[in-house]
């Protein structure tokens, strides 16, 4: 049986990986190789080397987003994982109607980001009404609208991965835990945190990979109002492609930034939170 | 061994021929809303054109602009069909989504074969796919050949439509207000307005009786909205450097001057002050509440009477009258020209220009190019098509082959026409020149903090210059 599934297993693989190489992989190098080049069109390039690398830095807004966007991913990692913990810690108590509250908080996951964005841009703006203000008055307004946007959204879908982590986690354990006299503060730390270990470095890692990719939601809600200052990497780079003749290939070099950035903060936290986890 | 390697074979022929039946397939479906009526049509109204359709391989793929139009291209499209056999695919592009919608159709196996440049601008990052036009029917039938856009002799996109903004006023207010006792003003009829200082001195009384008139404010809410700040930091800021562009005698056109300038001056940013104060400090809106109006807030408050004013073009007529609860009488609809207080400026009239250039694409089959001129000339040429182009799509088409009788009669074109045959100096449409998007957007942005009262005037006009510089600068 083994040696069957060795002898076809690249026939098995072929449709994934022909979908895989024309979905991601040719795609991604076309991507890379553009960057290099200037282009209206991707089939009409013209190479120039690293100059959009350096075109890309001539104006402050790449730096300005990365600053932002870091400032963005900071906060609203910390406060969704940390609203994510709680409300899963409180909804595996077994509550009557536990699993109501469960599918209403994941419910704002199923909606898309631009009908969210102008949603709380509604929201919003109706509660600054009243100051005689809008959300595009200060970037602050728009950071922490962003940030409330976010938090509303993952909040639900990081609770249900906690849910599951907690649930895994042996009755027994908890109460030996209970005979030992250990307080409930005492069983967080050092039964459930080191337990559900694995379902925080996924959470750690959507909520981290997530922030600095965010897009329709920044363009839903403040479009990078007031003057671009709320605009993060992604807005920034999709400005960049569309907002000047002949920017096109600075955009995809802003773009292959992005991705080693995204990649080379997501892989060091994959490895180290890897290293925090026990075996339950 | 063998019936491993044929059934290797067998798959990956399999996932070829999924492959390319997805991409195939989503050409139809195209990328926007609006594509459905030109590629369904084909199946109901083949009888007359069969024979015809079946020789012919070539289409024509029109890529719309105008979104607010889209239905008016798809019965177009039908009714070509008949007539002629050759189909026409319409797709029109969302709203300010058009240069991402051509670029991604343009890379495809079946590429747009007409599509739209919005001018010396536009043209410098299509010039790769655009056909010489110079020798067709449509070029010479244009009445102002300079109004094209042109290259090293070449003749490169061609203008459909010539539009013209200024301050739409709503007269029925108007004259509510020359008849108001408490009016303050010696102004007693619109002709009199004629100049920066009376428009101020009218709109400024009729702010304050506002109540008496039944209005929130004089003028319609400045939108500042991100996406929404065209009709300032393009149209509006179009007046001062129009101005200034003109006082360049080495060129011909204010937009090659301004496509010359490495900086501007910005001369006349007191009177872009002058204006742009008039609209924020006068209006259904408090400055600081700006950011989150959109153009069509503006217009709404416009047709259901609740402000005098809006500064806009001829386009927004169907804006205006589309609106649910619109109480504006078409024959109320005027229009003063935008006064900002130049000197001389009683014999300034509207903005009057075109951003709106037609292109053939050059990459396209021959056969297809010369179908696609082919329906172009009969939409501008054909008794039917002109029908269609003056009374469903409302453009006042710039060829000779329409005549008097064939111009559209929606009150805002009919306005423009009366303006540009009254004698009085058209403002140029030089924001053709600015130099980018990104310029504009940086200019919106300032307009919004100033409005919000975070930036001083003298910032903006730095910036506005500085930007400029930049932005040129960036070009090179």
């Amino acid at each position: 049986m083994e040696r069957a599934l060795k002898k076809y297993f690249p026939i098995f693989v072929l449709p994934t990986l022909i979908a895989f190489i024309i979905a991601f992989v040719v795609p991604f190098l076309l991507g890379v190789y553009l960057s290099f080049t200037e282009f209206t069109t991707i089939t009409d390039a013209r190479w120039v080397g690293f100059d959009n690398y350096r075109r890309a830095f001539a104006t402050s807004n790449f730096v300005d987003a990365l600053i932002f966007t870091a400032k963005f991913a900071i906060v609203s990692v910390v406060t969704i994982n940390v609203f994510a913990f709680l409300l899963a810690l409180l909804l595996t108590r077994g509550f009557k109607g536990s699993n109501i509250f469960r599918t209403i908080f994941f419910m704002p996951n199923l909606i898309g980001g631009i009908v969210l964005g102008y949603i709380w841009q509604l929201i919003i703006n109706g509660v600054l009404a009243r100051f005689g203000v809008t959300l595009t008055f200060s970037a602050t307004y728009g950071f922490w609208g962003l940030v409330i946007l976010m938090n509303w959204q993952m909040i639900g879908y990081m609770m249900v991965i906690y849910i599951a982590g907690i649930q895994n986690i042996s009755d027994s354990i908890f109460e030996a835990a209970m005979i030992d006299g250990a307080s409930p503060i005492r069983v967080i730390r050092s039964i459930t945190l080191p337990l559900v270990m694995p379902a925080i470095t996924i959470s750690l890692f959507l909520t981290i990979s997530n922030s600095f990719k965010m897009f329709d939601q920044n363009l839903a809600l403040t479009a990078g109002a007031p003057m671009n200052q709320t605009a993060m990497l992604a807005l920034d780079i999709y400005n960049t492609f569309y907002s000047r003749v002949g920017f096109e290939g600075v955009g995809q070099a802003k773009a292959v930034m992005f991705f080693l950035l995204v990649a080379c903060i997501a892989i060091p936290q994959l490895i180290l939170t890897r290293k925090g986890e026990v075996e339950n | 061994m063998k019936l491993r390697k044929s059934l290797l074979v067998t798959m990956i022929l399999a996932m070829g021929i999924s492959v390319t039946g997805c991409s195939s397939g989503s050409d139809s479906g195209g990328s926007s809303g609006g594509s459905s009526g030109g590629s369904t049509s084909s199946s109901g109204d083949s009888s007359s054109s069969s024979q015809q359709a079946s020789t012919s391989s070539g289409s024509v793929y029109f890529l719309n602009f105008k979104p607010e139009i889209a239905q008016v291209y798809e019965e177009i499209a039908k009714i070509y069909e008949q007539e002629t056999g050759v189909k026409v695919k319409v797709v029109t592009a969302a709203s300010g989504e058009y240069e991402s919608t051509l670029r991604a159709e343009i890379t495809k196996s079946a590429p747009p074969t007409i599509f739209q440049i919005n001018g010396p601008v536009g043209y410098q990052s299509w010039k790769d796919y655009t056909l010489d036009i110079s020798g067709t029917g449509l070029y010479d039938t244009l009445t102002d050949k300079e109004l094209a856009v042109t290259d090293a002799g070449g003749v490169y996109g061609i203008p459909y439509a010539i539009e013209g903004y200024g301050i739409i006023y709503n007269d029925a207010i108007m004259q509510d207000y020359f008849a108001l006792p408490s009016k303050t003003s010696g102004i007693s009829s619109t002709d009199e307005i004629n100049n920066f200082v009376t428009l101020k001195e009218v709109v400024e009384d009729m702010q304050a009786n506002k109540d008496e008139l039944g209005i929130q404010g004089v003028f319609a809410s400045t939108s500042l909205a991100e996406g929404d700040q065209w009709r300032w930091q393009t149209h509006l800021l179009n007046i001062p450097l129009a101005y200034e562009f003109d006082e360049n005698t080495a060129y011909e056109s204010t937009i090659l001057a301004g496509l010359a300038s490495d900086t501007i001056d910005f001369k006349y940013a007191d009177n872009f002050k002058n204006i742009f104060d008039l609209y924020i400090n006068n209006s259904a809106t408090a400055p600081t509440m700006l950011g989150s109006k959109t153009t069509n807030d503006s217009m709404a408050e416009f047709a259901l009477g609740r402000v005098a004013m809006v500064q806009n073009g001829n386009w927004a007529w169907g804006q205006i009258n589309d609106v649910d609860g619109n109480i504006v009488k078409s024959d109320d609809i005027k229009y003063f020209p935008i006064y900002t207080g130049m000197a001389g400026e009683e014999n300034q009239g509207l903005a009057i220009g075109t951003e709106n250039y037609l292109a053939i694409n050059s990459k396209a089959s021959v056969e297809d190019q010369q179908l696609s001129i082919d329906f172009l000339e009969w939409l501008f040429g054909s008794t039917t098509g002109k029908d269609f182009v003056t009374n469903e799509l409302g453009f006042i088409a710039p060829f000779n082959t329409f005549t008097d009788a064939e111009k559209p009669n929606d009150p805002l074109a009919k306005e423009v026409l009366a303006w540009m045959e009254a004698g009085t100096n058209s403002v140029d449409w030089a924001f053709a020149s600015f130099p980018s998007e990104e310029y504009k957007n940086q200019v919106g942005g300032s307009l919004l903090m100033y409005a919000q009262g975070q930036m001083s005037w003298e910032q903006v006009v730095e910036m506005t210059k500085s930007a400029w510089a930049d932005e040129v600068a960036l070009k090179k």
